[in-house]
């Protein structure tokens, strides 16, 4: 799974779903694998409102990842300012966007662990699906 | 606006205006019907442009092409004086380019002779140019509309080719050419024509809650948009189920069907989850941020309709039980089945708490043909449906049902404020879907009214009884 779903995903136990600890779950013992991608502009202009980001510099620093800035760069930043045009298909991206891209849609969980900080609950994560069921007794 | 005439496919009817006004408005065109039947292939509408004709019809998958209007008649004396009339102002533009002339006859043939004749009958055009059968510079049609068995057409047109289709992508995207599917996987056109409706395009995200092998995503990714899905069986992801087709090599699972389109980076994973008791966040991102929600639920069927949790309620011992296994590898949760209403009713709940606005969800549902069927459709205040679409089976049908998500201020506060709904209860299946009872049980209520009704036409007309071939 890519990164990026880790964005939009929090604990199943219908307890913590409200709690700010349930998000977001922290990867443990994981194995990671880059896919290499095409870079999708419209796609990362579209998503990074909707991105929380300290929770994406969270994730990326306890990966082990390259830390981020403290601020969501904008979506300015993403094309380079010379080709601005109409036509996405000509917008250039800058590095912030290939960045962007190379951690959020290239970098996939392979194997691990995601844990919710309010119930510690864990989540397996196996061969790139993660499951969220629950046992009986948290339902 | 130029009248334009598009050739839709005959097929699943109701879907073809729903999805030719879902492109309209992705391409962002204003489009308006002048002439559409469900018993033609042949519609007219305005558009503003050549360019918009086409932006609308290329993504198209229950039509051919589309083609500016030159005239229409209902023999070839009024289509000529049509032609005359209408188009006599364009003729000069096509003088000297390469053009080809075909003719396509619905429910209907000509001879070859016949063929040579009718296009010979458009001389007064004066084309200059060379003809070309291939790559020509300007491509007409004669269309020529038949009733079934008619040896005489009773509607014709005339039109200059804009854009075809892209209808191509059902072949691309057939069940049996994908290497891993699974018995009730949508076939490919329909799967299609669903992403379609829901407005699937680049920098879009869309997510199904139940993907199966993931033909929903398949679908939406093939018009760019970035998927995501889940389902609460994790073997049909993984897919170690495997599938049986033949000389197939490597590993079958869903991330492979993407890598067999060459879709792979638009898939952002597949999770094992229970719409329920969903993991994706409910909460916490102002404004929605899936753009759309494509599925086609468990009808409880050929897929068991089930959700996280117990048939019986747990007592203690059973709860230790399951808080001591749960981390063995083993382990598999509880499942229990689940009121198909209200899992309707979840899916749409969720929906609103996940989608943008003017985000949509596009469901599948099935019903009893006997049944009232506006009072079958599930709604939610904060939800406008935007088209129901039919196909029709012999003795029951699915809908597609599509929904908008409105703007919170505008919907009413006392649409907020509705009853509570009382579902089926039960521990069993059978109690908890209505729809999977009848549906084993042959749909006795429809066939017998359907007896009823012949029964009362043959004793009018004093025929005897043939029997009833529909019950089996």
């Amino acid at each position: 799974m890519k990164l990026l779903t880790l964005n939009f995903l929090t604990c199943a136990i219908k307890t913590c779903k409200g709690s700010p600890a349930s998000f977001p779950l922290h990867p443990r013992d994981s194995e990671l694998e880059i896919i290499e991608t095409d870079i999708n502009l419209p796609f990362l202009k579209n998503i990074l409102p909707r991105l929380t980001w300290d929770a994406v510099r969270t994730i990326s620093t306890e990966l082990g990842l390259p830390e981020l800035p403290a601020t969501a760069p904008t979506r300015e930043d993403l094309v380079e300012p010379s080709s601005t045009s109409e036509d996405d298909a000509e917008e250039v991206p800058t590095q912030v966007a290939k960045d962007l891209h190379r951690l959020l849609l290239e970098t996939c969980v392979k194997e691990g662990k995601l844990v919710c900080g309010c119930c510690e609950h864990e989540y397996q994560v196996k061969e790139g699906v993660a499951n969220f069921l629950l046992p009986g007794h948290l339902v | 606006m130029p009248e334009y005439l598009v050739r839709l496919v005959q097929m699943h009817e109701s879907f073809r205006k729903a999805e030719l006004e879902a492109l309209a408005e992705l391409a962002g065109a204003e489009i308006e019907f002048v002439r559409y039947d469900e018993d033609s292939p042949f519609c007219i509408v305005r558009l503003p442009s050549d360019a918009a004709a086409k932006a609308v019809i290329s993504r198209s998958i229950l039509s051919q092409g589309i083609h500016e209007l030159w005239g229409q008649g209902s023999d070839y004396d009024s289509l000529h004086a049509s032609v005359r009339e209408k188009s006599s102002h364009l003729w000069q533009k096509y003088h000297d380019v390469s053009f080809r002339f075909t003719l396509d006859c619905y429910r209907g043939t000509r001879e070859l002779s016949e063929n040579r004749r009718i296009i010979e009958s458009f001389s007064y055009l004066d084309f200059q140019g060379p003809i070309r059968m291939r790559e020509a510079e300007a491509e007409f049609r004669v269309f020529e509309d038949y009733q079934f068995n008619a040896s005489t057409p009773h509607t014709l047109f005339l039109g200059r080719f804009v854009a075809s289709s892209g209808r191509l992508a059902k072949t691309t995207y057939d069940l049996k050419k994908r290497h891993y599917i699974s018995t009730t996987s949508m076939d490919a056109e329909l799967a299609l024509v669903t992403a379609n409706i829901a407005l699937a395009a680049p920098g879009k995200l869309f997510y199904d809650p139940f993907m199966g092998t993931g033909g929903f995503p398949i679908a939406s990714a093939h018009f760019g948009a970035v998927v995501c899905g889940s389902d609460i069986d994790g073997r049909s992801i993984r897919g170690t189920g495997g599938s049986s087709r033949k000389g197939q090599v490597g590993k079958r699972d869903v991330a492979g069907n993407f890598k067999q389109y060459g879709t792979q980076g638009r898939y952002l994973g597949g999770f094992v989850s229970d719409l329920t008791n969903t993991p994706l966040r409910l909460h916490g991102i102002e404004g929605g941020y899936l753009d759309g929600i494509i599925s086609d639920p468990p009808y409880g069927i050929r897929e068991g309709l089930k959700v996280l949790g117990s048939r019986e309620k747990l007592g203690d011992v059973e709860r230790a039980t399951h808080r001591d296994r749960f981390k063995e590898p083993t382990y598999i949760p509880p499942k229990r089945p689940y009121s198909f209403i209200a899992m309707l009713d979840d899916i749409l709940d969720f929906a609103v708490k996940t989608l943008v606005v003017g985000g949509r969800l596009s469901i599948w549902m099935p019903t009893a043909n006997d049944e009232d069927i506006e009072l079958m459709i599930p709604t939610n205040p904060y939800l406008e449906i935007v088209s129901v679409c039919v196909q029709p089976f012999n003795k029951w049908s699915r809908r597609l049902l599509t929904y908008k998500r409105l703007r919170d201020e505008d919907v009413p506060p006392e649409a907020i404020e509705r009853k509570r709904k009382e579902y089926e209860s039960g521990v069993r299946a059978d109690d908890l879907n209505v729809f999977r009872r009848k549906y084993f049980e042959g749909f006795k209520e429809y066939v017998e009214l359907k007896r009823e009704a012949q029964g009362s036409v043959e004793q009018q007309s004093g025929k005897p009884d043939v029997g009833d071939d529909t019950v089996q």
